[in-house]
């Protein structure tokens, strides 16, 4: 059979409509800047910048002084590098928007991942309550309790 | 024909050239410790000239102290460093923090940008100011000592 252009088309849309909900799809690109791997992983797994809008890694950049109840406050020369990175991906810098922009309004901005209705839903559904009083586990910042490639991007083990 | 394999050095030798090699990385770090302490010393006696030296003592009561000035969620160096000096900690996110105890972590308290850095932010956060010379110089000779 002969591929023109209009076949090639068609078969996309088929590969879309039905190849990507069969694949695991809870991949993110790992960061690989080395002042936010250094630090923000001084304290915790480096999340990755697709988990929250701009706004928040800018509030949350911004408030380092006072982060969640701790002093995370850094130069400014390194805070500005760190949130230039956070923002060029952040959940909505695509024109599409990512996964963690669903139930989001544009102009919210939470500070928690785990805030986001996207997270909630992911893990209201399969997470037992107990789950998170595990001391292993001991905060829902700590992803890699559950999901042990999360620092790579990958939580398909979920 | 006997073939004879010449062993040049013997094995304790060998031992010995290696040890030596070692100890001057441990020579440094324990060198720029004493560096980070002796900016610590310079800056106490500038702010009080009756200054006596550093006390592990006093250091020891800082990191078990819960001096209720600074946040809430941050009552004690204990919170995160673990009261065992030469234990692992853990930050309030779930991640492993290496023992503070020199004798254990020897890379400790070398680096004085890090330093200065870790006792500002924590300092902040247990106590609600930041550390004086005479505290960091405490903590420090204290956790060289475990
Ligand atoms: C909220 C958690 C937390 C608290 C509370 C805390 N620390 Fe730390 N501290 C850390 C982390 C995380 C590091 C960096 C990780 C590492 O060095 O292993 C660190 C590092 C340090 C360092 C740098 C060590 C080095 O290797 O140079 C010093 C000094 C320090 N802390 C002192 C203190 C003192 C003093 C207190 C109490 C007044 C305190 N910390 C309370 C989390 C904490």
């Amino acid at each position: 059979m002969l591929m023109n252009s209009k076949t090639y088309i068609a078969a996309a849309f088929v590969a879309l409509a039905f190849g990507a909900p069969a694949q695991a799809d809870e991949r993110y690109a790992p960061v690989r800047d080395q002042t936010v791997i250094k630090e923000c992983g001084a304290c915790h797994m480096v999340f990755q910048p697709q988990m929250l809008p701009a706004k928040s890694w800018s509030k949350i950049v911004d408030g380092l002084a006072n982060h969640f109840g701790e002093d995370a406050s850094l130069d400014a020369d390194t805070a500005r590098q760190i949130k230039a990175y956070l923002v060029k991906d952040a959940a909505d810098a695509g024109w599409w928007g990512g996964k963690f922009m669903r139930g989001l309004s544009k102009t919210s901005a939470p500070l928690r991942i785990t805030e986001t209705p996207y997270w909630v839903r992911e893990h209201n559904e399969e997470v037992p309550q107990r789950a998170w009083s595990d001391p292993k586990v001991k905060s829902k910042a700590n992803c890699l309790a559950c999901h042990s490639r999360a620092d790579k991007g990958n939580y398909d083990d979920d | 024909m006997k073939i004879r394999i010449i062993v040049p050095l013997h094995p304790k030798l060998i031992i010995a050239v290696l040890a030596l090699s070692l100890l001057p990385i441990q020579g440094s770090a324990s060198e720029l410790r004493q560096q980070i302490i002796a900016g610590f010393a310079q800056d106490a006696k500038l702010k009080n000239s009756g200054f006596a030296g550093f006390s592990a003592g006093r250091g020891q009561t800082l990191f078990l102290s819960k001096p209720a000035t600074g946040k809430p969620d941050t009552p004690s160096c204990t919170t995160c460093h673990s009261i065992n000096p030469a234990a692992k900690g853990q930050t309030r996110a779930g991640k492993e923090i290496a023992p503070m105890a020199v004798s254990k972590t020897p890379e400790r308290f070398t680096d004085s940008k890090k330093v200065e850095k870790w006792f500002r932010r924590n300092c902040k956060s247990v106590l609600g100011r930041i550390c004086t010379a005479l505290e960091k110089g405490d903590f420090v000779t204290f956790m060289s000592n475990q």
